[in-house]
């Protein structure tokens, strides 16, 4: 919902006879600004801790956006200071392309200015809300002002700009404006941006923790390397894990389909083309000449004005669009383009998650394009199991929008209830009536999508459509019966395992009695029934794999592309050289730089095949 | 997983039927036929090794010991082992334990017959017990582990567990008119006192031979108390026959021996035992043999052997006081008609009429029950009575 469709508030007086003149005498406009300052959570502030992760998160999400659409490998540092009890000042610098001076004031000291609101085109920011609201929300609250730094070039100069928002006129106010000389050392590439702000918070770890956003924010963005400084002064560094950016997401049109009355009309209004027909193929997508004339010619049906494929849009009144909408809904008209989406991919899914969780097991599984109401979006999901992650509780859901982390709300959210209704006891996990299922399991979900509908302005949860549920279902299930194959696998060689074990317990004293019998070789006769247990256990496999049918000796889950099995996670084959190498690098702290983090990275390829 | 058929037929083949009877040796079996016993254990022995060396599935045949691999031979009247064997593979995880379990038995017997010594049952369990190598798990948990794997091998040798070298827990006593030499000692029956002449575990003619008997029957009863009143009223002498006694199901040394005393001396077997089912089959199991023994039916069943009672209308016949009634329970009324319909019963007439009695009766007896009548009833009036009137169920 535009939040301009809010503005007009009217405040009532109290009982006291007023009159309509005492009454218009405090009728007045209320600007964007000042409505979001007094309702902060609707942005996502309404706790300090929570204010303190959406200032970092608008941050970094417009960070990657203006990376990603340079065409630059993002590299992200946060820094989280804390100036005392409540006060913190957050620091979020980019290597992106920068800003240009004079898009400063509005980009950072506006509500509702952006690049994202009118087009339809993947990307993290929506609305122009986020960051300036964040600047918004620190002015509010210590008083301080937000800073800037950015730099668009080697040969350009940097600008420091120091902005205060004038909330009730909805504009940037600027404290100081410096320009530093053009070898500043502000930025190692020669372009970025560096945005302070200072503001009231909390900072605490664990679940829904700027921590844990970026953990999130890694694996949905392998391609980019963050480095995060807290409050304790340790440096925890997320390197990527790919050198590829993400392909470009294209922009669209509406599809007609998609559009409500009201929409129609402002863009009846608005829209620069003279004719009807004109109008029908510039502004929408998938309307050619053909499918115009047809819908013209339907719409003229239903009013009893004429309406003609050169009809002027200036003469069009309600009845005429209200006819035009009807045609719309009663018109079959092919879904929406789907080269917009740019979904993360499933190579690149594996590539997170393998880096930033210690599992055993990983899945993904993309989705082909879908459209709700006129949008097209695709969802992704992946999954990882076993290993390091915990036995006991339920399964960690990690929510993702156009590569976003969704923390709160997750009861809310679309993917939960689609992951509910996933049967997986079906895959062998275990899952309480109607909850989550329970084992070492993590649940990724991402929606990508040209217009992601949240469930509230500050983007927690997915609203719950149909077609978006069923198509996250599909992709669960597609991961769940990869897993539960695995899973009736592994369990399969587990019972192979015990019954070599059995054989060869009882080989030697088969052995050493013939010796005593006969006096045959015990060690001849003990290597050779040896060789036969082998055989046998390893039989047993190929005929019990898969209903009973013989396979090949390869393993059908490693060959395929979105599976990954690293045998040396699994339980059973813990053994200590493992456990060591593990412990090699503790916890992701302090310098472990690329080129450490790349090798590790690489070995664990070796032994997932994955060719595309 | 399904059970590979090999044809391959394991460890072979030895005689079945009884040693040569020479006298003047050391161990309990003739010295050819301990040879024979030992070859075949070597057999065994060597075509596991001979399998396991060509990659092949090591496997044992050993007979099936089963109600369902079991003929009723009516011409000779006794119980007989079919022809359906079980093989025992060692690559099978239900069976690898038995198997491994088999051939350390076998290795047992084979240095207990070069030793010439013999062990009881619950010697060969400890002869070879121990931990197997590298774990923590022992190669017997129990001794019944151990004896049912030694039947089984004693089926799948051919051979009897007394060429095995093994015997059971002694039970069952003899007392009468006969003298016999066991192991060289003389031992007169006629003066054993209270107790007795223990039945040795292993009666073949190499152990124990018969020298001097003027007995002309032999009197089986169920057990120990009933023999003891029988021995102390001293029927054996005033009947002029021999008491023997099986604590309840006869081992196989009574039986061995009931059955030489039958066969060899030509003496008719009269069985006194309680009136109820497990009474009946006791009996069934002296005349005919016994399942899990039927492939020495041969040489333990005693075809010719004689039921005298309890029977189920001694109740009223000897007007017993209503107090020695024990009701049959549910396992009794199964069992009873169980045995009612084996084929060595089913076409006799008067033990359909005996168990249908017994049945309508609702109540068994145990041959203690008739002290109540009088202390020596038994051995006064109650034997002599059946036996002057020739009244058995055959």
């Amino acid at each position: 919902m535009p939040p301009a469709a809010a503005t007009p508030l009217k405040k009532r007086s109290a009982r006291k006879a007023a009159t309509a003149e005492s009454m218009a005498a405090m009728q007045r406009e209320i600007s964007v600004s000042e409505f979001f300052a007094k309702n902060r959570h609707l942005l996502g502030f309404d706790n300090p801790r929570k204010a303190v992760l959406t200032t970092v998160k608008e941050a970094v999400d417009n960070a990657l956006d203006a990376c990603e659409e340079a065409g630059i490998l993002p590299e992200i540092s946060v820094q989280m200071l804390q100036l005392d009890e409540t006060r913190f000042k957050i620091t979020v610098q980019d290597n992106g392309p920068g800003i240009l001076r004079k898009q400063i004031e509005n980009i950072f000291g506006k509500l509702l200015y952006g690049s994202k609101f009118h087009r339809l085109k993947m990307s993290r920011g929506q609305q122009g809300i986020g960051i300036s609201a964040a600047g918004m929300y620190g002015l509010m609250t210590t008083g301080k002002p937000v800073k800037i730094i950015s730099k668009t070039g080697k040969r350009k100069p940097s600008h420091e700009v120091v902005l205060k928002i004038d909330t009730s006129k909805n504009r940037a106010e600027v404290v100081s404006d410096t320009e530093h000389p053009e070898d500043d050392k502000f930025f190692a590439e020669g372009h970025g941006t560096i945005v302070t702000i200072e503001l009231e918070g909390k900072y605490q770890k664990g679940r829904q923790s700027i921590d844990e956003y970026l953990e999130q924010t890694a694996i949905a963005n392998p391609h980019a390397t963050f480095t995060w400084t807290g409050p304790t002064n340790e440096t925890v560094v997320y390197p990527r894990a790919m050198d590829e950016l993400p392909a470009e997401a294209k922009e669209i049109k509406p599809h007609p389909k998609g559009i409500e009355l009201g929409t129609l009309i402002q863009m009846l209004e608005r829209t620069d083309p003279k004719s009807v027909s004109a109008f029908l193929q510039d502004e929408f997508s998938r309307v050619g000449q053909r499918k115009a004339s047809e819908l013209i010619k339907l719409a003229d049906k239903k009013t009893s004005k004429t309406i003609t494929p050169r009809t002027r849009i200036s003469t069009m009144g309600h009845d005429e669009a209200e006819a035009l909408y009807k045609a719309i809904q009663d018109t079959s008209i092919m879904a929406p383009p789907t080269d917009c989406l740019v979904p993360i991919g499933s190579r690149a899914l594996l590539a997170g998650l393998l880096k930033e969780l210690q599992a055993e097991f990983f899945a993904a599984a993309t989705r082909p394009p879908a459209v709700y109401r006129g949008n097209p979006f695709q969802m992704e999901v992946a999954i990882a199991f076993g290993g390091n992650l915990p036995r006991d509780d339920s399964a960690r859901v990690l929510r993702f929008a156009n590569r976003v982390p969704l923390l709160y709300q997750q009861s809310a959210c679309s993917s939960f209830k689609a992951i509910l209704e996933t049967g997986w006891k079906n895959y062998g996990l275990q899952q309480p009536r109607s909850s989550l299922p329970t084992g070492p399991l993590v649940i990724m979900v991402h929606m990508a999508s040209v217009w992601v509908p949240f469930t509230s302005e500050s983007k927690e949860a997915i609203a719950d459509y149909d077609e978006i549920r069923k198509e996250m279902r599909l992709a669960l299930q597609e991961c769940g019966r990869k897993l539960g194959t695995y899973l009736r696998r592994r369990q399969k060689m587990k019972k192979e395992a015990e019954r070599r074990s059995v054989f060869e317990r009882y080989i030697g004293e088969i052995a050493t009695a013939c010796h005593n019998i006969t006096g045959t070789d015990a060690r001849a006769l003990f290597v050779a029934l040896k060789k036969i247990a082998a055989r046998k256990t390893e039989e047993a496999d190929q005929k019990l794999d898969q209903d009973g049918k013989v396979l090949d000796t390869r393993d059908p889950l490693e060959k395929d592309d979105d599976v990954i099995i690293l045998h040396e996670r699994s339980a059973d084959g813990d053994d200590d050289a493992d456990v060591l190498f593990e412990d090699d690098i503790p916890a992701r702290k302090l310098p472990r730089r690329g080129s450490k983090a790349a090798k590790r990275t690489t070995t664990r390829k070796k032994k997932t095949s994955r060719k595309r | 997983m399904a059970k590979k058929k090999t044809s391959k037929k394991a460890a072979k083949k030895a005689t079945k039927t009884s040693a040569g009877r020479r006298a003047g040796r050391k161990g309990p079996v003739s010295r050819k036929r301990d040879a024979e016993t030992i070859a075949s254990i070597e057999n065994l022995a060597d075509s596991v090794t001979k399998d396991g060396l060509k990659g092949r599935d090591p496997s044992v045949n050993i007979p099936l010991r089963t109600v369902s691999n079991m003929n009723w031979n009516k011409r000779k009247r006794i119980l007989e082992m079919g022809d359906a064997t079980q093989i025992r593979e060692l690559f099978n995880v239900g069976q690898a334990r038995k198997f491994m379990q088999t051939l350390l038995l076998a290795k047992g017997c084979k240095d207990l017959i070069e030793a010439q010594k013999t062990l009881s049952l619950r010697g060969m369990y400890y002869m070879s017990l121990h931990t197997i190598e590298g774990t923590k798990e022992k190669t017997f948990n129990e001794q019944t582990e151990s004896d049912t794997v030694l039947e089984d091998l004693e089926v799948g040798l051919g051979g009897l567990r007394e060429e095995l070298h093994v015997f059971a827990k002694k039970r069952g006593t003899m007392v009468g008119n006969i003298t016999v030499e066991d192991s060289g000692d003389e031992i007169d029956c006629r003066r054993m006192g209270t107790g007795g002449y223990a039945i040795p575990s292993i009666c073949e003619p190499s152990v124990l031979q018969f020298k001097k008997c003027d007995a002309k029957f032999v009197l089986h009863v169920e057990k120990d108390t009933v023999w003891s009143r029988f021995n102390e009223d001293r029927f054996w002498e005033k009947h002029n026959c021999i008491l023997t006694e099986g604590s309840g199901q006869p081992p196989r040394g009574v039986r061995r021996l009931l059955h030489r005393l039958n066969k060899e001396l030509r003496l008719p077997v009269y069985c006194l035992l309680d009136c109820d089912p497990w009474g009946h089959y006791i009996y069934s199991v002296i005349k005919q043999g016994s399942i899990n023994l039927a492939f020495e039916s041969e040489r333990m069943a005693i075809p010719d052997a004689k039921f005298m009672g309890i029977r189920a209308d001694d109740y009223d016949r000897c007007d017993l006081s209503a107090d020695v009634r024990i009701a049959l329970n549910d396992r009794d009324v199964t069992r009873a008609r169980q045995i009612a319909d084996y084929p060595w019963f089913k076409d006799k007439r008067p033990w359909q009429k005996e168990i249908k009695k017994l049945l309508s009766n609702g109540f068994k007896m145990e041959v203690e029950s008739l002290i109540t009548k009088d202390i020596s009833y038994v051995t006064e009036v109650y034997v002599p009575e059946r036996l002057k009137a020739k009244d058995f169920l055959d």
